[in-house]
């Protein structure tokens, strides 16, 4: 109000009273309610925009990864008699049979039983590592070698593309003959979860990630865990208020809202070129993705302290336990689902971390699962990323079956820490 | 002797020494019995339980030893190098500190795996005497390790006595490990801030920091392949392309969507809705985002790449910072409702209350009283946001693109701080080029940016909380 | 304003029980009795204030002007601009001064110009005895004031859409004794404009300030009449015994 008004009569006169009846005043609420009902349904629209948006990530992942799980398979007539297999059955028994079949040239007579099959060029239509099954298929059973038997081989990645509708046109040409012929059936690719990364796509697994991942979860947990409680009993229980401790909170509260790529280049500036720790390991990994988990363990866990009410530990105070006493005996394992909570909450979330890692070079091409934590390692968010960076499309389905893995693994742990939670809360 | 043999030997000795201590301080404590008069249950004269006696042993058993292991580790390689270097063998080594180097790092290659290759003859002649002094060497460090545990043992074991208070003593120790523990964050923060610090200064000292911090061209390949530093490094167009995607457009998406998601959820959601519905928020936040990102770059933006193409907007790409930060507010979203839910569920119900006995509707309520009411907290939300949108990674990598561009077209390519700090460090660099080492610059740019926008959205909270407490 | 027969429940719960009475403009009403009588209750049904809890019920008939508040064809938004309400907390909104008492005016359209509002802003705070206090700091915040000067604050807000009932949940209970007076006086000086409702748990105050008072028990309405007559020669043994002090 800018001017000031009339210094009116203290006993001012009464305002007519307001007609609610009226026709300006029955219009203006019902468009007050109309602007409340849009108001509300903006609201509906906002929540069913962002499950929408989940459910068609989820929906779109699901239908371009699933195939991923399944291949395309020739069958394949192969003469083993005819085929020039250089191989002593007598060998096939011993430890010497891997030795004695890699010698016997079985890439070229796969090559030539395709060939024969399916006619010239039968053998492109075979993925490269067609005739490791022959080799596993021979050494299950070694009789094989004296009849001809017609095998189903994994198909090349075109066909198998092909097979799934989204091929190159030579491609479904290719496939359509072979399927008037009656030649290709589609069987659960198991080789997906049991081998690692390859350069054909229709050779690709995810294990050798999936084992770098577990090993990097495993040092990450060995070491924020207890790093996180004994900090949280720390601050919770025993630390004087002092300038000290003001420090160490700052500290964990900053280091929770520090960007994960920040780790990762402490990571790389640290461990690998101060300490010449090894590069690319899971060591290394899971060392910097624990320092970016400590902070949310911490704090989970001092919630859960918190949660613990003081009559217990009067109680123990009381029969004359010591302090540590107190804290391990009473209010630790009181905590521990609640910090159990925070815990598998923090490791999700180091599980899909990609950028830390990428810093500290596990994006190597792991063409076998690492075999210790020193060993040169990738981890499956990583494999992701390395995957959709791949120009050949049958890389494409690949991602996306990684990519139901790490969802799937992420709604487990999800899962128990919300089953914990449930189960535990509000026990006092 | 290998290192875990020795370590596995000193927890045996270790765990001895927990059991004979134990043992020793039980047989004290039932020797000596104190009778507190009329027919009260005997007393033991230990002021310790056994068991503490027993881990104050194991604890002067292995601290000192294994303390001692991991000194040794650091310094062993060095006084093994003085004495290969003493041997007879060394004295035909080149002068030459690197060439010497070489050599010696040959040898001890050689030593180890003996099916290694050596391509300096000279070498092989060292293996011998470097063998010989590390076996010296370990096996004298083994026995210092063990005489030390022994030591350590013998004098836990005189202090048995019922009077000696051994849990105070472990006591100590427990608390001193518990400090450690929380010094590790603190620790963590200045790895952080020194790593950053060093490797910028080293940076700074090749271009220069205003060149950096205001410079409008980027191009470190141009650097890399040896036109020189100086207007290769400007990073205002990272800067603009990280504030474009991660504070413009994510924001654009989520303060909307998660504002709206929060006031829905609280205000007219029954709790049988609420309870399906939050989880389901939740969820987009515990996507990783390395998924986000490929479902940025696969689905996301080439449809807006067709769309642009068919609305006739010129400079397209497929790496739009669109699909980018559409895709990032996405996953923002879930964060700025769950701040926006806590402040709007800390305005007074009597505040609501106020509005609707007034006669306004639960929108009117909602619109020109509680958000207003709630607003520092939802801006302090909203900062702690765009913090994070600024700090993410993967989906820009993913789906933003390189090309450092200045333009308001979100249909064009814009890269980001992140972007590039991934893009400089996974070439074949060496560490110590510019092109590395800008890096790590732009990585204390983004430290300290989200560092003030976190500080200072705290404190906003902070005081809005006290407000109404 | 009248009720009959009035029942809430909360849930399974009956908080209300068979209540009658009437309110009018002449008189102020109090409403006394021990807490968790359900005073407090009652005054929220007759705004629909009750509406904002999911479990509450209401049975029973209450009038206003001769029309049923808890019809269908009764607009709960109207029917609160016309019962406003004053509540135990002075809750202000984190608005300005002008913005509190234009709030009601605003959202219900009843001022047609710029200076209609400033006209209903000036007259609604002059009548809650607050327009000398605050007339230089009008854009000041309303939380910023005093607890007794946010509270009539408050009542300027119920004032200036000019409602017909005025109802009041304890308003003093959170002011200092002179903060109260003056409530009091203000009370008084709005008695015969707006037919007014205060629930007390202060007895000296239900007498100073009431024309006729109720006194609840258990969710009855144990006996109502006229102020002095209550409080000095009560009909039911258990009013004269909550007066005089026994339980309460």
């Amino acid at each position: 109000m800018t001017a000031p008004m009339a210094e009116t009569d203290h006993d001012m006169k009464r305002r007519l009273p307001t007609d609610w009846k009226s026709n300006a005043m029955q219009k203006r609420i019902s468009a007050r309610y109309a602007s409340e009902r849009r108001f509300r349904l903006i609201g509906l629209a906002a929540i069913a925009m962002s499950a929408g948006f989940l459910a068609f990530l989820l929906i779109s992942m699901l239908s371009s990864g699933l195939g991923g799980f399944t291949r395309t398979e020739i069958a394949v007539k192969f003469d083993f008699p005819k085929a020039a297999i250089m191989v002593d059955p007598a060998m096939l028994h011993g430890v010497n049979a891997d030795q004695a079949l890699s010698n016997a040239n079985l890439p070229a007579a796969t090559a030539q039983a395709a060939i024969d099959t399916l006619g010239k060029g039968g053998d492109e239509l075979l993925s490269p590592s067609a005739w490791v099954e022959v080799r596993d298929i021979i050494k299950d059973d070694p009789a094989i070698l004296g009849r001809s038997e017609i095998l189903s081989l994994p198909a090349s990645a075109d066909i198998d593309l092909a097979a799934k509708g989204n091929a190159p046109a030579a491609a479904e040409q290719a496939y359509a003959r072979l399927d008037e012929a009656g030649l290709v059936s589609r069987s659960f690719n198991g080789g997906f979860l049991t081998s690692s990364d390859a350069t054909d796509p229709s050779q690709v697994g995810i294990w050798g990630a999936l084992k770098g991942s577990l090993l990097t979860m495993a040092v990450t947990l060995l070491l924020s865990f207890p790093i996180g409680v004994l900090a949280a009993l720390y601050l919770e229980e025993y630390a004087p208020r002092n300038r000290w401790t003001d420090m160490i909170e700052v500290s964990i509260n900053n280091l929770a809202a520090v960007p994960s790529i920040i780790f990762g280049l402490l990571g790389l500036a640290i461990f690998l070129n101060l300490l010449h720790l090894p590069r690319s390991a899971a060591l290394v990994g899971g060392m910097t993705l624990a320092l970016m988990t400590m902070p949310v363990i911490v704090i989970a866990g001092r919630n859960a302290i918190k949660a613990v009410p003081p009559s217990i530990r009067d109680a123990a105070l009381g029969i004359g336990a010591s302090p540590v006493q107190v804290v391990f005996h009473h209010v630790l394992p009181l905590a521990l689902p609640g910090i159990m909570t925070g815990t598998i909450i923090g490791m999700a979330r180091a599980l899909g971390e990609t950028a830390p890692l990428l810093m500290i070079g596990m994006r190597a091409f792991i063409a076998s699962p690492p075999d210790g934590i020193t060993a040169p390692a990738t981890v499956l968010p990583v494999q992701i990323f390395l995957w959709s960076d791949e120009v050949s499309k049958g890389f494409v389905e690949k991602t996306s079956a990684a990519i139901i893995v790490l969802l799937m693994f992420l709604l487990g742990m999800n899962s128990i820490a919300i089953y914990l939670r449930n189960k535990f809360e509000k026990r006092w | 002797m290998s290192g875990v043999a020795i370590v596995t030997i000193i927890i045996g000795l270790g765990v001895i020494a927990w059991l004979s201590a134990r043992a020793k301080a039980a047989r004290l404590g039932a020797a000596s019995p104190r009778r507190s008069g009329d027919g009260a249950p005997p007393r033991s004269l230990l002021h310790s339980r056994p068991g503490y006696h027993g881990w104050y042993a194991a604890l002067w058993v292995a601290l000192p030893a294994l303390a001692f292991l991991s000194i040794w580790a650091n310094i062993m390689p060095g006084l093994v190098t003085e004495r290969v270097l003493e041997s007879p063998a060394a004295a035909s080594l080149p002068e030459d500190g690197f060439a010497r180097g070489a050599i010696l790092g040959e040898a001890r290659n050689l030593a180890k795996n003996p099916g290694a290759i050596a391509f300096d003859q000279r070498s092989q002649a060292l293996v011998e005497p470097y063998r010989e002094a590390h076996r010296f060497y370990s096996i004298g460090g083994a026995l210092a390790a063990v005489m030390l545990a022994l030591a350590g043992a013998a004098f836990a074991f005189t202090r048995i006595r019922p009077d000696f208070r051994a849990r105070t003593r472990v006591e100590r120790i427990v608390m001193m490990t518990l400090l450690c523990a929380s010094l590790i964050a603190i620790i963590t923060t200045v790895g952080i801030v020194a790593s950053l610090l060093w490797e910028s200064l080293r940076f700074f000292s090749m271009v220069n920091p205003l060149d950096f911090l205001f410079g409008t061209k980027w191009s470190p390949q141009s650097a890399a392949l040896g036109y020189g530093n100086d207007d290769a490094f400007g990073a205002i167009p990272l800067f603009w392309g990280t504030i474009f995607i991660g504070a413009i457009i994510a924001m654009a998406v989520a303060i909307p969507l998660g504002l709206m998601s929060a006031v829905y959820l609280t205000q007219y959601a029954k709790p049988a809705a609420r309870a399906w519905l939050k989880p389901i928020l939740e969820v987009l936040a515990g996507v990783p985002t390395v998924v986000y990102g490929y479902f940025a770059a696969l689905t996301i933006a080439p449809n807006m790449r067709d769309f642009a193409a068919w609305v006739g907007i010129s400079g397209a790409s497929s790496e739009s910072a669109l699909a980018a930060g559409l895709v990032m507010g996405v996953m923002i979203i879930p964060f700025v409702s769950s701040m926006a839910d806590d402040s709007i569920a800390s305005v007074p119900q009597s505040m609501r209350d106020g509005s609707l006995a007034m006669g306004a509707t639960t929108s009117e309520t909602i619109r020109q009283v509680l958000i207003p009411a709630a607003l520092p907290g939802v801006v302090g939300g909203v900062l702690l946001a765009v913090s994070r949108a600024i700090g993410e990674t993967m989906i820009v990598v993913m789906a933003a693109g390189l090309a450092a561009n200045m333009t308001l077209n979100p249909f064009a390519s814009v890269t980001t701080v992140t972007t590039q700090i991934v893009q400089l460090l996974t070439g074949d660099q060496e560490f110590d080029s510019a092109k590395t080492l800008a890096a790590f610059a732009l990585g204390l740019v983004l430290f300290i940016v989200t560092l003030l926008l976190n500080i200072v959205a705290l404190q906003v909270v902070k005081r809005y909380r006290e407000a109404y407490e | 304003m009248s009720a009959r027969n009035v029942n809430v429940y909360y849930g399974e719960k009956q908080a209300i029980k068979e209540v009658s009475i009437d309110v009018d403009t002449d008189n102020v009403t109090a409403f006394i009795g021990p807490s968790g009588c359900g005073k407090s209750t009652f005054l929220r049904t007759l705004n629909r204030m009750n509406d904002t809890v999911p479990s509450a019920r209401v049975e029973g008939e209450i009038t206003l002007d001769g029309e049923n508040i808890y019809s269908s064809g009764m607009d709960v938004v109207q029917l609160r601009a016309r019962v406003g309400m004053v509540f135990q907390k002075p809750n202000p909104f984190p608005k300005s001064i002008y913005d509190n008492i234009a709030y009601g005016p605003r959202i219900h359209g009843l001022a047609s110009s710029k200076a209609d509002l400033d006209t209903i802003v000036e007259s609604s705070l002059r009548r809650a005895g607050l327009w000398e206090e605050v007339k230089d700091r009008l854009k000041d915040s309303g939380t910023a004031l005093s607890g007794g000067q946010q509270q009539r604050l408050c009542i300027g807000r119920a004032i200036a859409v000019e409602p017909e009932v005025i109802l009041m949940d304890e308003p003093c209970s959170a002011l200092d004794p002179i903060a109260t007076a003056k409530i009091e006086e203000l009370i008084h000086e709005l008695r015969g404009r707006y037919a007014i409702v205060i629930v007390t748990h202060n007895m000296q105050q239900a007498a100073r300030v009431s024309q006729r008072t109720a006194f609840f028990h258990l969710g009855n309405l144990v006996e109502y009449g006229v102020t002095s007559e209550i409080f000095t020669n009560p009909r039911e043994e258990k009013t004269k015994d909550y007066i005089t002090g026994r339980y309460g």
